[in-house]
């Protein structure tokens, strides 16, 4: 069916190109031989073809343009006949005798080019009759086609300022009159056309129309070309007249079109000057039209106008284009009652934008505008639309991205009130946006109101919100998100220890509200951050104002137990064990014994209840001994009781090898070597003779099971240890005692039944070459490496 | 045979000559037999001065009873043809009865002769003027030689012309108000005028201004009509204003089909403002055949000039509404 129409249509475009050639033909042949009559004859006769209803805009267009060619050649007749003698007056009458309307007025059109340029009548009178007599095509495509011909041969014509066409007084009006005229006129065909034919082609009209729309423009364009349209004259007649028509077609596509149409065109300076106008005018707009996009153009031109030309700052502050701006939005926004919320954010987002760059420093314009934005959003609940949402976001990150500063923005009131309205996901996103402002820019939020602002806009990624479906929530997403959040955590500094507190306190506050999965990531930074507190209060004197409510390592502490027991409770046991171990050998350097040995505490509570993989176990009875070993604030009860464990839990690891490590390790806890109450020689031999014991029992073991007496390497190991401390000054380890380790090993490697191991027998070879190296350095060290044999 | 082909010939050469031929007007007159001359031209008051000459044939006597020249305005009605009515008859006696030998010019003068009505060719009736000079014989007939001359008379401009404006339509269908400004127009006049569509309810595909001539002949029962139509001009090209959109054009549609197709029924209405559209007229009358008006020409006939407005609707049934104007002869002042 449709393509059938198509091939109709060729085939009437094809009929009337041909009718065309022939008529043209025969004028042409009646213009060689200066046959005025037969001329205009055959040139009636060749635009006839143009009378047609059966041809789209865009077929239309294509026979448009051959009688177009056709009526340059006219014209020039017309001119040669005027000098030939035929007075240009009777040739405007006689091009009227044609019967049929539509090449009559080509015609006269033509003629009156030829007439305006032989100046025998000013320009204004033959224009404004030119003007007038098209009314008789009300068809709109041919109409729009007529007049765009007028349009065409008359441009060059205007009696413009400085033409040469200009004639005696206001002239300039004239020309604007005329080009007013014939958009009105223009304007109103073309939106007739959507009212014509059958409702169920309203697209395909839609689609033609949308192909003739340049055709009414291009009267804007030539209005905004003409010299004398200044300021004034633009703000008096241009602007009120267009606006006029704009508003009174009541058509959705013409508005659109012509609103952007008249930004487009006219300087930006003139805009900034009739802003009122111009904005009152778009609440009076169809409900349907896309407002938005056309404001938002008009205020991003005038943005980049600002942008570009600093003096023009002033006028914007004159106009006050701003509160122009915003109260324009608003009036749109109340008149089209059904517009999406999308478009209204739209509009804010394009208003901040706008009053991001053209007022930088007017942070409360930003705020006014996200206060407007609340308000329109307000009682609509979630936003679900995701073009909407996409906005919000855009409308939120654009200060971020102005400023380069999350502080100004935490600045803005009502910045979290409308992150209020996004849905989580987005939420999310935003926080992201923010969080990576701030690493971006290294931005220092430094006091614990701005955090809990902070805090506020990031709401998202530090608690679950209502109705967040874990589930759906990719894991790699998660981590990146929380790892950002750490990373913030760190962000968060002030010199001032009272001020720190506080924002630690707040930090904590929010983030222990963050539920299990987020506290893994969240508590250590923050403990760090309370850490590196603690070590700069423990630079301070204690207590200096000896004030109660000053902060005190004392406070920081109690505040990390609390969160630290939080993770515990989650349970990440591991996680938890490492932070009371931090905790500890810092309450170690403050000298707070107490609070050091409750972290212990803590710490073996969860190695006992908690940790029960025998891997984690071996790791946590590592960092336990490390930590241990370099505390120095116990009093021998705790230290005691405290080491005793440690020991214990070493001696009951799961594996051998493993027990034996964590054995021969604990002898460090009796030996420390800046601190003389903490040399028990007697007691690290105990720990490396235990370890031997554990070690042979591996052997055996090994032996039994497997057939093979396995490596050598912890023999090694605790040889080492055993040069350790003999060269500590532990006497307790003798120079036969290592001898006798050394044969050992020696012996056992030579055993049929061990196994080769390679590694081993490196490691073993290099401590032998190391205490053959210490004797030969002579001195103390070589003196007491003397006996030993090799 | 050649005496008596000499017998029938007209024993003499006669014509007519005017007196101002070198400087007067010559216009062209279609002949009965279809060819067109050249004859002078004249008009109401004027004298109408010349000669006959008589040129008898060479050896010839010309016998004659009186020689007379006569000046006839004549109407010729197509119905009743050959059959002269004369408006006009002047004679003057040229010569006594008496004999002619050679050539004679005889000097003639019709001064300030009435010619209120102009020559007019129209479809079933003829005006014209004629100079007819008769030498009467006694035994064979009468030696007769006719000059046609055309006459025109002119018209001051008219010290009143009202323009013509008139509010048409069908109710709450079609309401236009149209106004020519004038009412009298010369030849070469331009129509100049408005058509302002107030309401419209009827989808139209042009709107064209059409020149009628109505010539009538004969009177009472035997009255003949003949209408021609000039001027077809067309105005506009389809609808103005955007209607359509009341649903009352399909019963707009019945009414029409259930009573006439052809004619409106044009009615007076309220004056509107002018709110709708307003289409230019603008009909220049050089290109077209017209005459005066003639009213009532010796109760002859009558020929009169309208201006037809018709609407053409989308499926081609034409409303109209005619109005008569006025056409004179503008006497062209320096």
């Amino acid at each position: 069916m449709m393509a059938g129409v198509a091939e109709d249509e060729e085939k009437w475009l094809a009929a009337g190109i041909a009718g065309l050639q022939q008529n043209a033909f025969y004028m042409h042949r009646a213009m060689d031989s200066n046959n005025l009559r037969d001329a205009l004859k055959y040139s009636a006769q060749m635009l006839s073809e143009l009378r047609t209803s059966k041809l789209s805009p865009h077929k239309y267009y294509e026979l448009y343009m051959r009688a177009f060619d056709e009526l340059r050649k006219v014209e020039i007749f017309f001119k040669e006949e005027t000098q030939r003698g035929c007075s240009v007056v009777d040739l405007y009458e006689l091009v009227q005798h044609a019967g049929n309307i539509l090449p009559r007025l080509y015609l006269l059109c033509t003629v009156g080019s030829v007439y305006i340029k032989s100046k025998e009548a000013p320009a204004k009178d033959i224009l404004k009759d030119l003007v007038e007599m098209c009314r008789g095509i009300q068809h709109p495509l041919r109409g729009l086609f007529l007049r765009s011909y007028l349009s065409q041969v008359s441009r060059d014509k205007l009696p413009d300022i400085g033409s040469e066409y200009e004639g005696d007084a206001d002239t300039i009006m004239d020309a604007v009159e005329f080009v007013l005229q014939n958009f009105t006129e223009m304007n109103k065909l073309w939106v007739r056309m959507q009212h014509q034919g059958p409702a169920r082609e309203k697209e395909r009209r839609e689609k033609e129309r949308s192909e003739l729309r340049d055709l009414v423009g291009k009267n804007l364009h030539v209005l905004s070309q003409i010299e004398g349209v200044d300021l004034d004259l633009y703000k008096e007649t241009v602007l009120p007249r267009v606006l006029e028509q704009v508003v009174n077609c009541k058509d959705d596509i013409a508005q659109h079109y012509l609103m952007d149409c008249i930004i487009q065109v006219f300087p930006d300076e003139y805009h900034l000057q009739t802003l009122e106008i111009l904005l009152d005018v778009f609440p009076q707009l169809q409900p349907s039209v896309d407002i938005k996009t056309v404001l938002s153009q008009l205020m991003e031109r005038l943005s980049n106008y600002a942008a570009l030309s600093a003096e023009a700052l002033p006028e914007f502050l004159q106009v006050e284009a701003f509160s122009k701006l915003n109260n324009a939005i608003g009036k749109v926004i109340e008149a089209q009652a059904d517009m999406p919320v999308f478009g209204a954010v739209t509009l804010y987002s394009s208003l901040l934008k706008f009053s991001l760059h053209v007022h930088p420093d007017r942070l409360d314009y930003a705020d006014q505008v996200l206060g407007s934005c609340v308000k329109q959003l307000s009682g609509r609940g979630k936003i679900e639309d995701s073009k909407a949402t996409k906005q919000i976001v855009a409308l939120l990150s654009a200060p971020l991205e102005k400023y380069n500063n999350v502080v100004t923005a935490l600045k803005l009131s009502n910045y979290p009130r409308v992150l209020e309205y996004l849905d989580n996901e987005t939420n999310k996103v935003m926080a992201s946006v923010v969080i990576q402002s701030v690493m971006k820019n290294n931005t220092r939020i430094t006091t614990a109101e701005k955090v809990e602002a902070l805090f506020e806009l990031i709401k998202g990624l530090i608690k679950d919100l209502d109705g967040t479906a874990h589930d759906e929530v990719d894991e790699e997403d998660f981590k990146e998100e929380q790892n950002s959040v750490a990373r913030l955590i760190q962000m968060l500094h002030n010199d001032d220890p009272e001020e720190m507190f506080k924002i630690i306190s707040a930090v904590r506050k929010h983030i222990l509200s963050g539920g299990s999965k987020r506290l893994p990531f969240t508590v250590p930074p923050l403990v760090f951050s309370s850490l590196k507190l603690v070590r700069q209060l423990q630079g301070q004197e204690e207590n200096p104002f000896g004030d109660e409510a000053a902060t005190t390592p004392k406070k920081i502490f109690q505040l990390l137990n609390q969160i630290i027991e939080a993770l515990a409770n989650i349970p990440v046991p591991d996680l938890a064990l490492r932070l009371y171990l931090q905790c500890a050998e810092a309450a170690n350097d403050c000298d707070l014994e107490p609070v050091a040995y409750e972290f212990f505490t803590q710490a073996y509570i969860l190695y006992e209840e908690e940790i029960s993989d025998s891997k984690a176990q071996i790791t946590a009875i590592h960092l336990i001994i490390g930590t241990l070993q370099r505390m120095h604030v116990f009093g021998v009860e705790n230290r005691d009781t405290l080491t005793h464990k440690a020991t214990g839990y070493s001696a009951k690891l799961l594996k051998k090898p493993d027990q034996c490590r964590a054995v021969y390790a604990c002898s460090h806890l009796f030996w420390v070597d800046d601190q003389d109450n903490m040399k028990d020689g007697e007691r690290v031999l105990l720990c490396l003779k235990r370890a031997l014991r554990i070690a042979n029992a591996a052997q055996q073991m090994s032996n039994v099971t497997r057939g093979t007496t396995g490596s050598v390497t912890l023999f090694v190991e605790i040889l080492n240890k055993y040069l350790y401390f003999f060269e500590k000054g532990n006497p307790q380890i003798t120079v036969a005692a290592i001898q006798s380790l050394i044969e050992v090993i020696t012996c056992e490697m030579q055993s049929d039944t061990s196994a080769a191991d390679p590694t081993a027998d490196a490691f073993f070879a290099s401590t032998l070459r190391y205490i053959q190296f210490q004797k030969q350095k002579g001195g103390a060290a070589g003196e007491k490496y003397g006996p030993i044999k090799v | 045979m050649n005496f008596l082909i000499g017998a029938f010939k007209p024993p003499c050469n006669v014509s007519i000559t005017f007196s101002d031929e070198g400087t007067r007007a010559q216009v062209s007159l279609k002949k009965d037999n279809g060819q067109s001359i050249m004859v002078p031209l004249f008009q109401n008051q004027e004298s109408i001065i010349g000669e006959v000459i008589i040129e008898p044939l060479q050896g010839k006597k010309l016998e004659h009873t009186g020689v007379k020249i006569e000046l006839l305005g004549q109407i010729e009605l197509l119905f009743d043809k050959g059959n002269f009515y004369d408006f006009t008859s002047l004679v003057r006696e040229l010569d006594v009865p008496g004999e002619l030998y050679e050539r004679k010019i005889y000097p003639f003068e019709f001064s300030n002769v009435e010619m209120p009505h102009e020559s007019y060719n129209g479809v079933n009736v003829r005006l014209g003027f004629i100079l007819k000079v008769t030498i009467s014989r006694n035994i064979v007939g009468n030696i007769v030689e006719c000059q046609d001359f055309v006459v025109r008379n002119y018209t001051p401009l008219p010290s009143i012309n009202n323009s013509i404006k008139m509010e048409v339509g069908i109710e709450d269908c079609l309401h236009i108000e149209f106004e020519y400004s004038k009412s009298k127009y010369h030849l070469r006049d331009v129509i100049i005028g408005k058509i302002y569509f107030l309401l419209i309810r009827i989808k139209i595909k042009s709107m064209e201004l059409e020149i009628r001539r109505r010539e009538s002949t004969g009177f009472g029962s035997s009255t003949y009509v003949e209408t021609e139509t000039l001027a077809k001009y067309e105005l506009m090209d389809s609808t103005p204003v955007r209607g359509m959109k009341n649903s009352g054009y399909n019963m707009l549609l019945i009414y029409f089909r259930s009573f006439t197709l052809q004619k409106l029924q044009m009615k007076l209405l309220i004056t509107h403002d002018h709110v709708g559209e307003s289409i230019p007229v603008r009909l220049f009358l050089r290109p077209y055949e017209l005459t005066p008006t003639y009213r009532n020409i010796n109760n002859k006939f009558s020929v009169k000039y309208y201006l037809n407005l018709v609407i053409v609707d989308g499926e081609d049934r034409r409303y109209f509404k005619q109005q008569e104007i006025t056409v004179y002869r503008l006497l062209e002042t320096p």
